[in-house]
């Protein structure tokens, strides 16, 4: 497995990827300049957010929506545009 | 058996195509290519090979599907000139990166404006910093040579990079040459089957082929083809041996010809070394002691090699059939004179920007360059570094 900082003699060579669902271990995250904060009681659990969320980083439990996992989240924003009750903010990083 | 034939550089690629009956070919027809796709395509019409042949839109598409059908495990080949060239530009970079090891054909043709078909270097040396290996011919049976060594050399696991495969156009393209083909089965033996490493279609263990790759592993990847250029050599020279072996015929990185005793000489690639043989032979007869070096790999360069066969040199003339409009001179040239440098050579280094468009170049204004050779060793000046040779002012 790739880790980061391997350096040139220890990664495949032309830029493949030898496993296959390795997206989950790059973590995007580092990328946000902005977080967004889900106001739990406000929500209505109406999934449009998990449903929108590009990076598949709004957090479920019981068919419930129980927050994000920042290690994926890139804070693009779309899940706060989309929510009908505006039950998330965009906060700065 | 190998048999003795009379075919034009064309048909004699397509020849070395058939024989390496690749699962791919992906191509687009372009002047001075064109019969090497159109003699290819009858090949596949007639059963004469395995391949699979997409007959594509564009040459950017021509490298695309040649670049997905390496990635997916097969052997893959396409052919090109000049402008198709140009339109692959992007996508050469990619087999490269990507370490595919596709064989091209390049029949070299000047690249427009003003639209010439005729040949200089032009395209295959603007791509000379684009990754591919490249290999220069002096005539058509070189060509059909380096085409079928070609596929050994970029399969190579410690090399995995393209190749092109020059050969001048019309001059070697379309001229009847008598020349000598191996048998099929020779040839088959030679090249062997092409197992892949990680090819994209073994869905047993999947891959991603061109995955982003920013600034965390880019630069790592561009060294492992730095170190992959590096071994170029050595696996030139193998392959080169094994095919003498078969063949008969010796190749190296470069050819000397009558160089060892020389005081003045010449480096050229391409047919122009054919015509510079002659006029070696014609000086030598009137006490010249005049040497030619005939580069075959460019890409990578060889440079301590060159550097070493010419040390002993008193003045060299660098041939290039390409401007760079850097007003210092062609790529070869540069090539050389960096070689030449660093070795710390006391030899005096000029260039000769010739034959483009396709403007002939005559034996005897080869020997006119040997002449101004030898009154630079005499007066030890130079007066113009970098001339343009067969110009009309
Ligand atoms: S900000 Fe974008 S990436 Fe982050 S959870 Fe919302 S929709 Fe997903
Ligand atoms: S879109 Fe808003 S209301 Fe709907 S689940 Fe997401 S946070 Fe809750």
């Amino acid at each position: 497995m790739v880790k980061p900082g391997d350096g040139y003699k220890e990664i495949p060579e032309g830029g493949l990827i030898l496993e296959s669902g390795n997206a989950k271990r790059y973590e995007t995250g580092g990328w946000r300049t902005q977080r967004p904060v889900i106001d739990l009681d406000t929500c209505i659990n109406c999934f449009r957010c998990w449903a929108f969320c590009p990076d598949s980083s709004i957090e479920t439990e019981d068919e419930e929506i129980v927050g994000v996992d920042y290690d994926h989240c890139k804070g693009c924003g779309v899940c706060a545009h989309e929510c009908p009750v505006d039950a998330i903010a965009m906060e700065q990083e | 058996m190998s048999e003795q034939v009379a075919l034009t550089g064309n048909e004699v690629m397509s020849q070395a195509m058939r024989q390496i009956n690749p699962d791919v070919v992906a191509a687009y027809p372009i002047t001075p290519q064109t019969a090497i796709v159109q003699t290819f395509s009858q090949f596949v019409n007639d059963g004469d090979v395995d391949t699979e042949f997409v007959p594509t839109e564009s040459e950017h598409s021509a490298m695309s599907a040649t670049v997905g059908a390496s990635a997916s495990g097969a052997r893959a080949m396409t052919a090109t000139a000049a402008n198709g060239l140009a339109l692959m530009w992007e996508v050469l970079y990619i087999a490269s990166g990507t370490r595919l090891p596709i064989v091209m054909p390049v029949v070299n043709r000047a690249l427009s404006g003003p639209i010439n078909i005729h040949c200089d270097h032009s395209d295959a040396m603007g791509a000379r910093d684009s990754g591919w290996i490249q290999l220069y011919a002096e005539n058509a049976q070189e060509a059909y040579d380096n085409a079928i060594q070609a596929v050994k050399i970029s399969e190579n696991k410690d090399v995995m990079l393209p190749t092109m495969v020059n050969m001048d156009g019309f001059i070697i393209s379309h001229a009847v040459e008598n020349l000598n083909l191996l048998a099929d089965e020779d040839v088959q033996d030679f090249v062997g089957e092409y197992h892949a490493e990680n090819p994209l279609l073994d869905s047993e263990n999947p891959v991603t082929v061109g995955p982003l790759d920013l600034q965390d592993f880019y630069f790592e990847h561009k060294m492992q083809q730095a170190v992959a250029a590096e071994n170029v050599k050595d696996v030139v020279l193998e392959v080169a041996e094994e095919y003498e072996e078969l063949s008969g015929r010796e190749y190296g990185l470069f050819e000397e010809y009558k160089l060892d005793d020389a005081e003045v000489a010449v480096v050229a690639l391409g047919s122009t070394t054919g015509t510079a043989k002659t006029a070696v032979d014609n000086l030598r007869e009137n006490g010249v002691k005049a040497g030619l070096s005939k580069i075959r790999l460019y890409r990578p360069f060889p440079a301590e090699e060159i550097a070493e066969a010419l040390a002993d040199l008193e003045a060299v003339a660098v041939m290039d059939r390409a401007e760079t409009f850097s007003t210092t001179g062609g790529p070869v040239f540069a090539d050389v004179r960096a070689a030449l440098y660093d070795m710390g050579a006391d030899v005096e280094a000029v260039n000769y920007i010739y034959g483009l468009g396709g403007r002939d170049l005559k034996v005897e204004e080869i020997e006119s360059v040997y002449k101004d050779l030898e009154e630079i060793v005499e007066t030890n000046t130079v007066e113009d570094r970098v001339q343009h040779l067969g110009v009309r002012e």
